[in-house]
């Protein structure tokens, strides 16, 4: 054995707990999860099938958690996890898995296959095997900042873009404002409109908000990766930059994974409670909605459909708002046969956007997506997560298809009622 | 031991032992696993865990729209095998005697021929359920030798409970023995093997929905 492949075992020993060693003791190895999984449907591969991908961890969870597995390892019947084995298995688990976690909701016996999955991926990049794209975007989000080396000067060069263009001045560290927005790097660097749309749906709901120059990403590579302490310092980051400014509550971003980080994963990973509140951006925007103080005029007319971010939804569980929130301002919204729970990961999450080998994997999975499309006929998809976007974007170019991808806030904002 | 010492030394000593590694490995192996831990959530709950985990203890029983030809084989197939396997296990006459002697209470029986269908209904899932593994890419790419040893396991007490009631010329009491034997092999394989998921599979049920549920996702 290995160094490398040690250093793995010892790992996935540590990450197995009381659910992931129920969850493979009740295995029985019946397949439905490949079903569920997009690698596998859209491939037809079955070295996919979301339980096959978990095989060096169940190996581990064998050899050293059941009498079976050690009396087989002590007769030399069964082998301890290899290099090569690591080797295969990254591919499967990084470039396979966008962590959707569409396998999750229907295993017969109620295993939650991503969870596993998530903390496999600590296993294999603490043994070194994970994409070097995506060891690059881990290395910028620490070094930098942002995975996409997005820096303070250019988000400071697009808020000085969206105070020309909105004639509104955008607060950045302005101590005891009652929320703290972040954003993707994607949304800097791309979509920064998104900024303005905040802004204008802010001052028209009387929201008292700032942005921080010291945490402004939101992204978390650091849980893509599997590498727990490095996400964790991203949100040191974040936490740091809350209690600085001492804002009541933080929103997170249209972006999926970023949700998941710091909402679910933040607190657990710094091993602390968090003295704010963390809320979705789709969220507060409903809460404004509930409360009438977010105002809308006109329609969309033309038939749109939305596109679930899966940590934001299926994981995340903000399920109905962006349902409720464009239905204020689309009257031809239309569901995609599976969505919600259900739906179809785009493709690029988990990770895999930022993984250049993956991509041709990627753009063959889009075919989900398309035949999902296909079957509607929208010209229009929102979405609420900036990766999405990119993805969609990506896919639906490379099918020559003409739809238009649009943010679920920036369209909010688009019918905002100023008047 | 002659054939009949050995039948005798199966109904008793033998019974008793294998019901014992059975009952204390299975409550063993799932404690064990409990005791693991699992760190406590800090993230700040959206909903609650008790309701949600045990609803979908209920929820996965059932078909689901979202399932695909192997899905639906996959259930169709499990619960005609798991039906078929625990009405003749509990309600043909001669297993309830013997629960009788064990726990000291019995219940009615079901006439023979309708035991005839269970049985023969959960021989023929089981041979269904092989085939399948055997052919489908998926399930040839997933399955191990414990897949194949738990088949073996189930099937023998089957096959050789339906040849004690329809005889085909073998020593009845030899055929007893295997019958004996061999559900005594298979209750004691249970804990060390994926058969223990009878137990386990409330639990794992349970944790899922439970992490749901704290989300706040409504499934």
């Amino acid at each position: 054995m290995s160094s490398k492949s040690e250093r793995a075992t010892q790992v996935l020993v540590e990450q197995i707990d009381a659910p992931i060693a129920s969850y493979f003791t009740s295995c029985v190895h019946c397949g439905m999860c490949a079903d569920a999984c997009l690698f596998y449907n859209e491939t037809g591969d079955p070295r996919y099938t979301p339980i096959y991908k978990l095989k060096p961890m169940r190996k581990v969870w064998q050899q050293e958690f059941t009498l079976m597995g050690r009396l087989m390892k002590m007769l030399g019947l069964s082998k301890p996890i290899t290099d090569e084995e690591l080797k295969e298995w990254e591919t499967l688990v990084y470039d396979g898995c966008t962590l959707c976690g569409k396998c999750s909701t229907v295993c017969p016996m109620g295993n939650d296959l991503v969870y596993m999955l998530r903390k496999m991926r600590e296993g294999m990049v603490a043994a070194g095997y994970a994409p070097d794209g995506l060891k690059g975007a881990m290395t910028r989000a620490i070094n930098l900042g942002s995975p996409m080396g997005v820096t303070l000067k250019t988000l400071q060069a697009q808020i000085t873009r969206t105070e020309k263009e909105t004639g509104l001045t955008i607060p950045i560290d302005v101590k005891g404002a009652e929320y703290m927005l972040l954003l993707s790097s994607a949304e800097i660097a791309q979509f920064y409109e998104i900024i303005g749309a905040a802004a204008r749906i802010f001052k028209q709901a009387g929201v008292s908000w700032t942005l921080c120059s010291e945490a402004f990403e939101g992204t978390n590579t650091g849980i893509q990766i599997g590498a727990s302490d490095l996400a964790a310092e991203l949100i040191e980051r974040i936490v740091a930059g809350a209690e600085k400014l001492k804002v009541k509550a933080v929103i997170s971003p249209e972006c999926g994974h970023a949700y998941t980080a710091l909402r679910w994963e933040g607190p657990n990973l710094i091993g602390r409670p968090y003295p704010f509140k963390v809320i979705h951006i789709l969220e507060l925007l409903e809460e404004l909605r509930l409360q009438g103080k977010l105002k809308t005029k006109g329609m969309e007319e033309q038939r749109l459909t939305f596109h679930d971010p899966c940590q934001l939804v299926r994981r995340g569980g903000v399920i109905d708002p962006p349902r409720n929130l464009l239905k204020q301002v689309a009257s031809n919204f239309v569901e995609m046969t599976e969505h919600g729970m259900h739906n179809w990961c785009c493709g690029g999450g988990g990770g895999v956007s930022a993984n250049e080998r993956a991509h041709p994997l990627k753009a063959k999975v889009f075919d989900v997506k398309k035949r999902q499309l296909d079957e509607l006929s929208v010209t229009t998809i929102v979405t609420a997560c900036s990766n999405c976007r990119n993805m969609l974007d990506e896919g639906l170019e490379d099918h020559n298809m003409d739809i238009e991808v649009v943010s679920l806030t920036e369209t909010i904002a688009e019918h905002l009622d100023e008047s | 031991m002659s054939e009949v010492e050995l039948l005798n030394w199966l109904r008793s000593t033998g019974l008793h032992i294998s019901i014992a590694i059975f009952v204390i490995g299975l409550v063993f192996r799932v404690v064990q696993n409990l005791l693991i831990g699992a760190d406590k959530n800090l993230a700040a709950p959206r909903g609650s865990k008790m309701g949600p985990g045990l609803a979908t203890i209920v929820r996965r029983s059932f078909f689901h729209p979202h399932m695909t030809y192997r899905g639906y084989f996959t259930l169709i197939a499990g619960y005609l095998f798991h039906l078929g396997f625990l009405i003749t296990l509990f309600f043909l006459s001669q297993h309830i005697i013997l629960f009788e002697s064990i726990l000291g209470f019995g219940w009615p029986a079901l006439p023979p021929a309708v035991i005839d269908v269970t049985a023969i209904l959960g021989i023929a899932a089981l041979i269904a359920v092989l085939i399948h593994r055997l052919i489908d890419p998926v399930l040839k790419q997933i399955s191990d030798y414990q897949d194949y040893l738990a088949w073996v396991l189930t099937m023998f007490p089957l096959a050789t409970g339906f040849l004690l009631m329809h005889p085909m010329g073998a020593s009845y009491s030899v055929v007893l023995s295997l019958h004996i034997l061999s559900f005594e092999l298979l209750i004691i394989a249970i804990p060390f093997t994926k058969l223990s998921h009878m137990l386990s599979i409330f639990i794992s049920r349970w944790y899922n929905g439970a992490m749901a549920g704290y989300k706040g996702i409504k499934q």
